[in-house]
């Protein structure tokens, strides 16, 4: 028995799988290792002979560009790198405020989708469908050049009431603008949101040891309302001021004032993102077995109840990781702001290899900030993962 | 026991529900005040939108800026006196969605008759307005026409036939748009020549064929259980997946040429085509994973039970069923890189989008944004709402789901 094991081990090393294995993977990595050393060399020969050897030094000369919108201090006289934290900033600027408003979106269209009015339904329909097949580029080209360069010219601006006001140079939206008070005011604000926080606590344990919810979060908002509305009397002036756009020379000034660039970048990325956020929806919607709304039904539950408390949070597990990825897609889909001009940061990137020639060093850059934005998602992909997978149905 | 069976089986079936209009519109539109407030606000919102459209299309649009540079848009620079070749293809390309109509979704429906009488009304239009080439677009259906009765006739081979002609057509396609020699029968045609309508579909097509067996190798290493295999397929996929495709396109266009040895260029097509490759290998790579994993671990087992090695278990066990699952998801994702295609543009390249952005630096169509826009847009939608449609009617017939 024993030296028949033995004769049957005795495979010749070029049958033994555990051999094969190692040497395929060796193979396999010392021709990858090659073929990066053999591009790499080549790389920076070639950048050698240019006279432009792979360095991150230049990221500390000064820009000498200016950049159209800036939300951090900057001037041409200020570096290559505040400059491409500026992009930075720009981009996640437009991502952030899209998300936001692609998910609100994204949901009112999911939901129509399976409205029971027909109506309603075919539009959210022909919603999605229109936008999910036709390229995102142009939509966006086609938004800046047909919308938002074509609104009317600034001395004939096209305004809703005296609130905004739409012109080619970019929209301006009245908004308020903290007066001297507002330091003080701001302490109410926060004790209102404390007591606002502190009633639905209480109201919430209330509910629970009665079994009879009140409407919590109604009372909440009053007494919000009436603490800040207080204060708001009882100052000596008061705290905030509405600032209404007005023309001074060739522009608006005061309030909030978008560029046609960032409408451009930002209502596409909305528009088209929610026509996929919809389907995701929908599709977490009606993941959800067809029992648990009848059970709803049952018991008596309205319709926005039914939704609210039965569908929504089970649809969420089915919902959140596709949701996620749309997240994504739009920060990555924000780089096509390039072509409608918004200063995102591939957008400066490529301005910079224009000035300096340093086309290897800023893609590298670009790449490791885009890849670190998904690197950052995935990690909390896993962790929702694996919290959502505890709650055992 | 018979008889109460028989008697079971003699029991009505519930009435179908039928409706009078009125009954329709009760039920679908005015069931509640909330829902009737809904109808009519959204009934009004679409007539407003309807007449506005009907009234830009008809009257003040001015169509001239896609009238006369029709053959830009589709083909861009290509000699018109090497047409007839985009038409044979055109033809060839008819006859297998005729094979596949009659091979994988057995009958004739409302989809088939809208397509037949598109190239039928554009045909008819044509003719009204005098010109030569209508009877070039009466032949796609004729073709088409034909392939479906190939494929109702010899039931038996079409499936296969279709698969193996799909496949032969991919590589026909390229030698025939790009041509060999210089005075031969089909002289080369510089990619430089490639534009419009017709760069977006090759970029597309090259793109996805290509990327496929690399796809499924990079999909076979993330699944591996060798450890050095393994890190860099997923290294590659989820780099790739990290970054915007638009970044690869720079990346080909700026940092390729330094990669190679010095005196040595590419073309711009081909370095915006291997970018296009990489991309969509990493995400076939993720689509093709979800069908390996959709497989029964019984499958291995079973595999492994009758003695086959590592090589044929793949091929001959694992990878037909994995690809057949994900087929749906591909489709998708062809639309998808469809789409992407218009980034080229961004890159200097003359596809649909890049060809329209240069009519429209024409003075002397100042201000016909919009006509160009929603024309080009209309041609994106078309071709990826008919493969989306296609790939439901594939799902359906493969039974994937149900088997």
């Amino acid at each position: 028995m024993a030296t028949n094991t033995s004769e049957q081990s005795a495979v010749p090393i070029w049958r033994d799988e555990r051999y094969l294995e190692i040497i395929a993977q060796a193979v396999v990595v010392l021709g990858i290792v090659a073929l990066f050393w053999w591009l790499i060399h080549n790389l920076l020969t070639g950048l050698e002979s240019l006279g432009t050897p792979l360095s991150f030094r230049f990221l500390g000369q000064t820009s000498q560009f200016d950049i159209g919108e800036t939300s951090l201090e900057y001037s041409r006289n200020s570096s290559y790198s505040r400059a491409l934290l500026v992009g930075l900033v720009n981009t996640l600027r437009v991502s952030l405020i899209g998300i936001v408003f692609a998910t609100l979106l994204g949901l009112i269209v999911g939901v129509a989708r399976l409205s029971s009015n027909w109506l309603v339904s075919r539009l959210a329909a022909v919603y999605v469908e229109l936008l999910r097949n036709i390229p995102l580029l142009v939509f966006l080209i086609f938004l800046s050049s047909t919308v938002f360069h074509k609104l009317p010219k600034v001395q004939e601006a096209a305004h809703l009431g005296n609130w905004a006001f739409l012109t080619n140079r970019g929209i301006y939206i009245a908004w308020f603008d903290p007066a001297a008070s507002y330091t003080v005011y701001r302490w109410v604000l926060m004790v209102a949101a404390l007591a606002a926080v502190v009633v639905a606590a209480l109201l919430i344990r209330k509910g629970k040891r009665t079994g009879r919810m009140p409407l919590y979060w109604l009372w909440a908002f009053v007494i919000f309302v009436v603490v800040t509305g207080l204060g708001w009397f009882l100052m000596p002036t008061p705290p905030l001021t509405v600032n209404i756009p007005s023309l001074q020379g060739r522009n608006f000034r005061g309030g909030i004032s978008l560029t046609p660039e960032f409408m451009a970048i930002f209502s596409g990325l909305v528009i088209y993102t929610a026509a996929f956020i919809a389907e995701v929806v929908r599709a977490g919607i009606q993941a959800v077995s067809k029992g648990q709304r009848e059970a709803a039904s049952a018991l008596g539950l309205s319709g926005f109840m039914t939704l609210r408390l039965i569908i929504f949070p089970q649809a969420l597990r089915v919902i959140i990781p596709p949701l996620t990825s749309q997240y994504l897609n739009l920060t990555k889909n924000s780089s096509l702001a390039v072509a409608v001009g918004y200063p995102d940061l591939f957008s400066v990137g490529g301005t910079i290899v224009n000035q300096s020639g340093r086309a290897v060093e800023v893609i590298l850059i670009t790449m490791a900030v885009y890849l670190s934005f998904s690197l950052l998602t995935s990690l909390f992909m896993n962790w929702y993962n694996r919290r959502t997978q505890l709650v055992e149905r | 026991m018979t008889t109460q069976l028989s008697s079971v089986s003699e029991v009505l079936p519930p009435p179908t529900e039928r409706y009078t209009i009125l009954g329709w519109l009760h039920k679908n539109l005015f069931s509640s005040w909330f829902n009737s407030i809904l109808s009519i606000v959204a009934g009004s919102f679409v007539a407003v939108v309807l007449v506005g459209i009907i009234k830009w299309v008809f009257v003040s649009a001015q169509w001239a800026v896609v009238n006369d540079n029709i053959a830009l848009y589709m083909k861009g620079q290509y000699p018109g006196a090497q047409d007839w070749r985009l038409w044979v293809l055109i033809y060839l390309a008819a006859l297998l969605v005729g094979l596949m109509w009659s091979s994988y979704f057995h009958r004739v429906d409302v989809i088939a008759w809208v397509l037949v009488s598109i190239f039928l009304v554009l045909a008819i239009w044509l003719l009204l307005l005098g010109k030569a080439a209508w009877w070039k677009l009466l032949l796609v259906d004729g073709f088409g026409i034909v392939g479906f009765s190939l494929g109702q006739r010899f039931p038996n081979v079409s499936k296969r036939l279709t698969i193996l002609l799909l496949l032969l057509y991919m590589p026909l396609v390229l030698l025939i748009i790009r041509g060999f020699g210089t005075d031969g029968f089909i002289p080369q045609i510089g990619t430089n020549l490639w534009g419009g309508l017709l760069l977006s579909l090759l970029l597309a097509i090259i793109g996805i064929v290509f990327s496929f067996p690399i796809g499924v190798l990079l999909a076979l290493g993330r699944q591996s259980q060798m450890p050095a295999l393994k890190t860099l397929s997923i290294i590659y996929i989820e780099v790739i997946r990290g970054v915007p495709l638009i970044t690869l396109l720079f990346m080909g266009q700026l940092m390729l040429p330094f990669f190679l040895p010095a005196g040595i260029s590419i073309d711009r097509v081909i370095r915006a085509v291997v970018a296009i490759i990489m991309f969509a290998a990493a995400y076939m790579a993720e689509n093709v994973r979800g069908g390996l994993q959709s497989i029964p671990v019984g499958q291995y087992e079973a595999a492994d039970a009758i003695g086959l090695s590592g090589y044929r278990k793949m091929l001959n066990i694992i990878l037909p069923q994995a690809l057949r699952t994900v087929i749906p998801v591909l489709v998708g994702q062809f639309i998808g890189l469809f789409k992407d295609t218009s980034l080229v543009a961004l890159v200097g390249l003359l596809d649909l989008l890049g060809i329209a952005r240069g009519i429209l630096a024409n003075p002397s169509y100042i201000g016909r944004q919009l006509e160009v826009f929603v024309f080009i847009a209309l041609i994106y939608w078309i071709f990826s709402y008919a493969m989306s449609y296609a790939a439901r009617r594939l799902e359906i017939s493969l039974g994937v789901g149900e088997r």
